[in-house]
């Protein structure tokens, strides 16, 4: 216990230069955060909903924090490489929590449409910024207490009301650092009234990089009759710890669909949580987690309905292999003002290996007499009498459980609405089922 | 030596439960044998333990396969050497489509024996030319593996696979159960298109009626884990006039003596 104490007085110390790096609303709401924290932990395993995950432990390394914004080497011509085949996707590169756009973003963007740092949206429109920082994340959370009281850069995406962006943008993460070393990520996405965007955010760890935690907290504000698209990749390495939380609003009519996929990770931990708060809302959340060697994947979810006729799906499925451990929570809350909700969960896990284990706990609150909902959680072994059976005409014990293992994630990945990004997922997922890294076979640049 | 396979005391258990317990049987390339008996005397576990399921245990005895050590084979290079199940109970892959499925099947076997994999040309072509031998529809190809087909689509999707494998031993386990008398006659009708000299059919099953459609050469009655009679054709028409009591009570009163 106590690893908050080195960021408060971090914190305290360096406040001026944090701000320094930072700009606007960002700054301002460092105080809340502060306040926030005030005689709080962050949460152990001994505390509710983090059973198998201390947020504590993931921060109590003696992390740098590069809050004088030094430029850390990173080859970033390189990571431009992890575009999509068949898709021209508008991609941008963040190195660690540095926004760095390519040529391709920059000229093709619809008018109106921002996708730019973060810390330089607070500078130059800081009054956008101010309306939507910080509306959706909860500072009730200490790790995203803790993000907002060190973040200093990330994305900011605004699409205007009535635009469609119709190819995709795509956020590579780079996590680079010679030093072990704490990153601090924020993203703003908003969406106005009938806006659409698709966003592929993957994370890669560079070569040679050391022992880092990455911080991050993603804010959507969803508009009335919005559409939004968010399918997000981790592939990074051991060593590499992830603490994702993604705060979204959804307002009325507002299609949201989100994929967390984990194909590769050290540790992670990804919290996700959906306020439907308009009616007839519909919120697609899908997880994959493929965890071998000792990864650990901890996904936790929490979708709450405070409108009627609003519709969410919850779909997450693991594999884990080796010493490979995952867990799940996550719950429906259905309030007295949300009748007429349709909700459904589903976890589904297989453990590939004896030593593997899997922790589940899926829950519903409901506070309405009117809706229909159901949640359901398995965790069983690949079936004997299919690769059996496979075995029998011939195909390979090993080639059959890898098989086996595709066609129980295909489910997840058919969920990804843009069609590119859904087959090169199914691609990546194929070739870490098959023993490979999850890179893609041409790139160097990873780890 | 001319034979294809020779099972001589095969003994095998699961748990601590003996269930076969002494097999003795011999065939050669070209012939069709019948595997008849009551239920529960054996058949479907022979049929497990030649195609090598981890759930049965072989205690004693041997198996020779193509002049190889069956027994020694794990279930793949049994395929491979040219061992094929139909099974009873074909087992439904959801997410895995049938086209898939028979690709790693072509390619391994391919592999097997230091082949490249088949151009996809050729694969569409010779699954198109198989189908054709049990008349199964083009669309199951895109569906996952036995997954929603009819009892009838099951059977006649394990004969395209047998069609599609070339095997030189087919067991046909219980082929007959759970079909209408048309889906019958085009599952025993793609069986014997299938026929060459070179290749011999073992036709597991509890009633006469698939025989009037595959003719066997030679017909055994497995009862207690053995084989206690074996005879020509007309002993499978015995036993559907006399049922199996005769044949129980003849060996239950030696037993006893």
């Amino acid at each position: 216990m106590g690893a908050l104490k080195q960021y408060l007085d971090l914190f305290n110390s360096q406040r001026r230069a944090i701000d320094a790096g930072s700009a606007g609303a960002l700054n301002a709401a460092r105080d809340l955060a502060f306040e926030a924290l005030q005689g709080r932990e962050l949460p152990d395993t001994g505390v509710e909903g983090y059973e198998k995950t201390s947020i504590d432990e993931l921060f109590s390394p003696d992390f740098g924090v590069n809050i004088n914004r030094m430029q850390l080497p990173c080859d970033i011509a390189a990571a431009f490489k992890c575009g999509v085949p068949n898709v021209s996707s508008l991609l941008a590169v963040v190195v660690n929590d540095h926004f760095v756009p390519s040529a391709t973003l920059l000229n093709n963007l619809p008018a109106g449409v921002t996708v730019m740092s973060l810390a330089r949206a607070a500078r130059e429109r800081a009054d956008e910024i101010a309306r939507h920082y910080g509306t959706a994340a909860s500072l009730q959370s200490p790790g995203t207490a803790l993000n907002t009281l060190l973040a200093q850069d990330g994305v900011y995406v605004h699409v205007p009301a009535g635009v469609k962006v119709d190819r995709p943008i795509q956020l590579v993460n780079l996590s680079s650092t010679p030093v072990p070393m704490l990153t601090v990520r924020r993203v703003l996405i908003v969406l106005d009234e009938g806006a659409h965007l698709s966003v592929l955010s993957c994370d890669h760890t560079m070569r040679d990089s050391n022992i880092a935690l990455n911080s991050q907290v993603i804010e959507v504000i969803a508009g009335p009759h919005s559409v939004f698209n968010l399918c997000d990749i981790e592939e990074s390495a051991a060593g590499q710890s992830r603490y994702s939380q993604l705060y979204i609003n959804a307002m009325e009519h507002s299609e949201i669909n989100v994929g967390g996929m984990t194909l590769h990770c050290g540790t992670t931990r990804n919290e996700y949580r959906v306020n439907i708060l308009g009616q007839r809302a519909h919120c697609q959340l899908a997880g994959m987690a493929i965890g071998s060697d000792s990864q650990h994947i901890d996904n936790s979810s929490d979708v709450t309905h405070s409108a009627p006729h609003a519709t969410s799906r919850q779909l997450f499925k693991y594999v884990l292999d080796d010493q490979a451990s995952g867990a799940f929570e996550g719950s429906i809350v259905v309030t007295p003002e949300a009748p007429f909700t349709e909700a459904y969960q589903s976890d589904r896990n297989i453990l590939a290996s004896s030593q593997a284990r899997m922790h589940t706990k899926p829950q519903l609150l409901i506070y309405n007499d009117d809706v229909k909902c159901s949640h359901g959680a398995t965790t069983g072994q690949l079936d004997e009498h299919a690769l059996f059976y496979m075995q029998t005409r011939g195909i390979p014990r090993e080639q059959a459980r890898m098989m086996l293992m595709q066609a129980f994630m295909a489910e997840v990945v058919d969920t990804v609405s843009v069609d590119a990004i859904r087959d090169r997922l199914r691609y990546l997922v194929e070739r870490r089922l098959a023993g490979f890294d999850a890179s893609c076979s041409d790139c160097q640049s990873c780890k | 030596m001319n034979e294809l396979l020779k099972v001589t005391n095969l003994h095998a258990s699961i748990g601590d439960k003996e269930i076969l317990k002494g097999i003795n049987l011999t065939i050669k390339p070209g012939e069709v044998h019948a595997i008849m008996g009551p239920n529960g005397s054996g058949k479907s576990t022979l049929s497990s333990v030649l195609a090598g399921n981890p759930t049965f245990t072989v205690t004693e005895g041997s198996v020779e396969f193509n002049g190889k050590d069956l027994l020694q084979l794990s279930p793949e290079d049994r395929s491979h050497e040219g061992l094929f199940l139909s099974f009873q109970y074909p087992v439904e892959i959801p997410g895995v489509s049938m086209v898939n499925f028979m690709r790693a099947a072509v390619n391994a076997k391919l592999k097997y024996f230091n082949k490249p994999p088949m151009p996809a040309n050729e694969f569409l072509k010779l699954m198109r030319e198989k189908r054709a031998v049990v008349e199964l529809d083009n669309k199951l190809a895109s569906r996952s593996v036995n997954e929603g087909f009819s009892g009838g689509e099951k059977k006649r999707n394990e004969i395209f696979q047998m069609a599609v494998l070339e095997p030189c031993l087919s067991i046909l386990d219980e082929t007959d159960s759970g079909l209408d008398i048309d889906a019958l006659r085009i599952v025993a009708e793609g069986v014997n298109k299938l026929k060459t000299p070179d290749n011999a059919t073992i036709v597991i099953t509890h009633y006469q009626r698939l025989l009037d459609y595959i003719k066997p050469d030679i017909v055994h009655i497995l009862y207690k884990g053995r084989i206690v009679y074996t005879g020509g054709p007309e002993l499978a028409l015995e036993l559907e006039e006399k049922g199996y009591d005769w044949i129980k009570s003849q060996i239950d009163n030696k037993e006893e003596a």
